[in-house]
């Protein structure tokens, strides 16, 4: 909540903490009460930086709701996540929106299978905590790129029954997703949970569909408001047109068009490089009207 | 022209006082407000044209009822600031009003002036007022006493903010709700800063929370707390004006490729996010050199007329014809003035992507006209064999809009028009459930300011009338 009631005082968005959890892949605790009393594992808020920032959206990857803060992470891409990197502790952000989307189904399905990749591993913690509290038995995959950008291992040991870890270029654990076509083969899993890059979204759910294990995505498109206005988070969903804020974010994912997902994505990409590389040499940003 | 009744007297121009505006040259490459605005000269002479009827027919034609003939003879007497305050008796939002109003479906029609000539100008003389107000200074008007009862608005747009300087002014504790992290509903993120200034909308979200309203941006209701918890938690009555935000898509193939936006999605990004002064704002937008705005509504207007602000070739493709145009007037005249060129009785067919998934051109078909539909307006039949291609590399589809679902899917109980997602209220705003009032396009489906504003002020004066009736 920020509130201006007749000039009176802004409350505002405050970061009480700021961790690395890999090169470039940043969390913040956020205090905002409201949410943090809403808040569920899946869903996520909006940010805003400043007032000429734009609106982003970011999953919540954990929630006090006695101290009344939120966290999410961030992996610093593009200009608005480098510029929130370079926040600190004690900081205000111009608007946090939420909680947003509709939360996960959390129940006792039995053996759960979690994946995880890149700075989506830290809201899937969330996910593999809530689905270990319903009961579960939580096998857990964390995948990077790197060896060195592979994060939150211990904690997500701390919490699951089994962890296993994968590399793109095989530098620590498995190389690549494939290992999980054997591991399916001889264990059964009664659900699975995938959060990731589209790319790992996709080959998690096109590895469990022959298993017929139903596979959780969750889908973070481009968004603007975030809730339902703007209509440009809309995927293909089954052969429907379902709009990621409100009908998502998570999906079934032998369902979901990742490639059509993938070209989305992309659409703004000479934008946010522009915008990046702007930020980048000294972040003028007076658009050639300074007076 | 027959005339039998006697002429009325010479004085009386005929012709309204023409209204100022920016040359369509110059303001084809800028987002500054096109009309300029009355001079105190130009309102006065405007003023003095006004007959003063006895029975003033331009009242009843408003759906807020703002006592018009005692504010323009305000004027004529220069009281200005007594004329603000006529104005705001009934009306919160004149600033607004005065600009975005379609008074020529409203007040100006009835104008008895409209037979001889032309009607009187209710809305430049309105604006007139609420701009002379900006430059001097609120007045805030006594409020009645409190009365302890605490009223929720959902939505800080036309509806909600008429509802809320109602309920303040009656002595209710109001809490306002906005799920955007701006105040003004449409009139921030829908309406561009070429219609209605931004400041002007920030100014008068001002006024309403110096009458006492409490706002409360980026809080969803739905998500963030639900209307049930709210009636659980102090608050005796909710006023849903949470409009009509959902885009409508055509469910044609391709519709997702690049370049093709919803109409809601271009104009937040252009006027919510400012993107057309990025980088200097963070949100980008890529516009082409030839836009295809598909829809005939005063939404499609706006997104053309941004479209050619921000250097494109504009056409717009309508599936009926001229005449059924919903847009008004004024802005279809102001949009070909800057450029637009129509093309109507076509409708898209498909879209066709280059190799990166941007669209490059559309399928599209042509329609001739049958007999009325459900809405009164002829119904476009597709012409066998008379397919036709276009290249475009941006599209926008402003086809209309239905309400959100969030409030209907999270109020438990709450009665809601399966077909379109609406609201069903009685003639006083009231829905099914006790306590719980709805009004604006979130009721009706997408429509005028104006008419959300009626709806706001109904739905004040029954909650008004429930709180106080109840123990």
């Amino acid at each position: 909540m920020r509130r201006n009631n007749d000039g009176g005082e802004w409350k505002t968005y405050k970061i009480v903490s700021k961790k690395e959890l890999a090169p470039k892949i940043k969390l913040f605790e956020v205090e905002t009460p409201e949410i943090a009393a809403k808040a569920k594992p899946g869903q996520f808020v909006i940010i805003i930086i400043d007032e000429k920032g734009e609106r982003i959206p970011l999953t919540i990857c954990d929630y006090d709701r006695e101290k009344g803060t939120v966290s999410f992470a961030f992996h610093e891409v593009g200009k608005t996540t480098k510029e929130l990197g370079f926040l600190c502790e004690g900081d205000c952000l111009e608007n946090v929106t939420g909680p947003l989307g509709n939360p996960s189904e959390i129940r006792n399905y039995g053996k759960v299978l979690c994946v995880g990749g890149s700075v989506m591993i830290a809201p899937l913690l969330l996910q593999v905590k809530a689905m270990k509290e319903a009961g579960n038995s939580v096998t857990t995959v964390l995948g990077a790129r790197i060896k060195d950008v592979l994060m939150l291992e211990d904690e997500a040991k701390a919490i699951s029954d089994k962890v296993y870890v994968a590399t793109d270029d095989g530098s620590k654990g498995y190389q690549g997703l494939d290992f999980l076509k054997e591991l399916l083969k001889t264990e059964k899993f009664d659900h699975c949970v995938a959060m990731g890059p589209v790319v790992m979204m996709k080959t998690v759910s096109e590895i469990t569909e022959p298993y017929e294990v139903p596979t959780v995505v969750t889908l973070t498109p481009i968004m603007v408001d975030g809730m339902g206005m703007c209509g440009v988070c809309r995927v293909t969903v089954g052969g429907k047109m379902q709009f990621a804020c409100i009908d998502g974010p998570e999906f079934d994912g032998h369902q979901v068009d990742f490639d059509g997902l993938v070209k989305r994505q992309r659409l703004f990409l000479p934008e946010e490089r522009l915008n990046s590389v702007l930020w980048e040499m000294g972040g003028c940003k007076c658009g050639g009207n300074k007076a | 022209m027959a005339e039998t009744k006697p002429k009325p007297k010479p004085k009386i121009k005929k012709e309204a006082v023409k209204m100022p505006k920016q040359d369509p040259k110059v303001r084809v490459k800028n987002f500054n407000e096109v009309a300029l605005g009355y001079t105190e000269e130009q309102a006065l002479e405007e003023a003095s044209r006004c007959l003063q009827c006895v029975k003033p027919q331009c009242v009843a034609g408003c759906p807020v009822e703002v006592p018009i003939p005692e504010f323009i003879e305000c004027i004529r007497e220069k009281k200005y600031a007594e004329g603000i305050a006529v104005i705001k008796s009934k009306n919160a939002l004149p600033a607004v009003c005065g600009r975005v109003c379609p008074q020529e479906e409203q007040c100006q029609v009835r104008c008895v002036l409209g037979k001889i000539g032309e009607p009187v100008n209710v809305g430049r003389l309105e604006r007139y007022l609420a701009d002379w107000e900006r430059d001097h200074g609120f007045q805030i008007p006594e409020k009645a006493p409190p009365t302890g009862k605490k009223v929720a608005i959902v939505g800080a747009g036309p509806a909600g903010l008429t509802a809320a300087a109602d309920l303040v002014k009656r002595g209710h504790e109001v809490v306002l709700f906005e799920a955007l992290h701006l105040p003004g509903g449409v009139l921030v993120y829908g309406i561009p800063e070429f219609r209605l200034p931004k400041a002007i909308v920030r100014n008068e979200v001002n006024y309403i929370q110096k009458l006492g309203a409490d706002l409360r941006v980026g809080n969803m209701i739905g998500r963030m707390h639900t209307i049930p918890e709210l009636m659980k938690n102090g608050i005796e009555a909710v006023f849903i004006g949470s409009g009509a935000g959902l885009p409508q898509f055509l469910g044609v193939p391709g519709e997702n490729l690049g370049g093709i936006y919803s109409a809601n999605e271009y104009l937040i990004r252009i006027n919510l996010m400012k993107a057309f002064a990025f980088p200097e704002y963070d949100t980008p937008i890529r516009v082409g050199k030839h836009v295809v705005v598909i829809g005939g509504g005063n939404v499609a207007m706006d997104c053309a007329r941004s479209s050619m602000r921000l250097g494109a070739n504009v056409c717009l493709l309508y599936r009926r014809s001229r005449e059924e145009l919903p847009a008004r007037k004024e802005e279809i005249e102001n949009a070909e003035e800057e450029g637009l060129v129509c093309r109507f009785l076509a409708a898209p067919l498909r879209f066709i992507g280059d190799e990166k998934g941007w669209v490059k051109a559309m399928d599209c078909q042509c329609m001739e006209l049958g007999p009325p539909d459900q809405s009164g307006r002829r119904r476009p039949i597709p012409i066998k064999g008379s397919e036709f291609t276009m290249e475009t590399d941006t599209v926008i589809i402003a086809i209309g809009q239905t309400p959100n679902p969030i409030i209907q899917r999270t109020t438990e109980g709450l009665e809601v028009n399966p077909k379109h997602g609406t609201i069903p209220v009685d003639e006083n705003g009231k829905t099914n459930l006790e306590g719980v009032y709805a009004g604006g396009d979130v009721v009706t489906g997408a429509a005028t300011v104006i008419s959300a504003m009626g709806a706001g002020k109904t739905a004040a004066k029954a909650i008004h009338e429930y709180l106080m009736n109840k123990k």
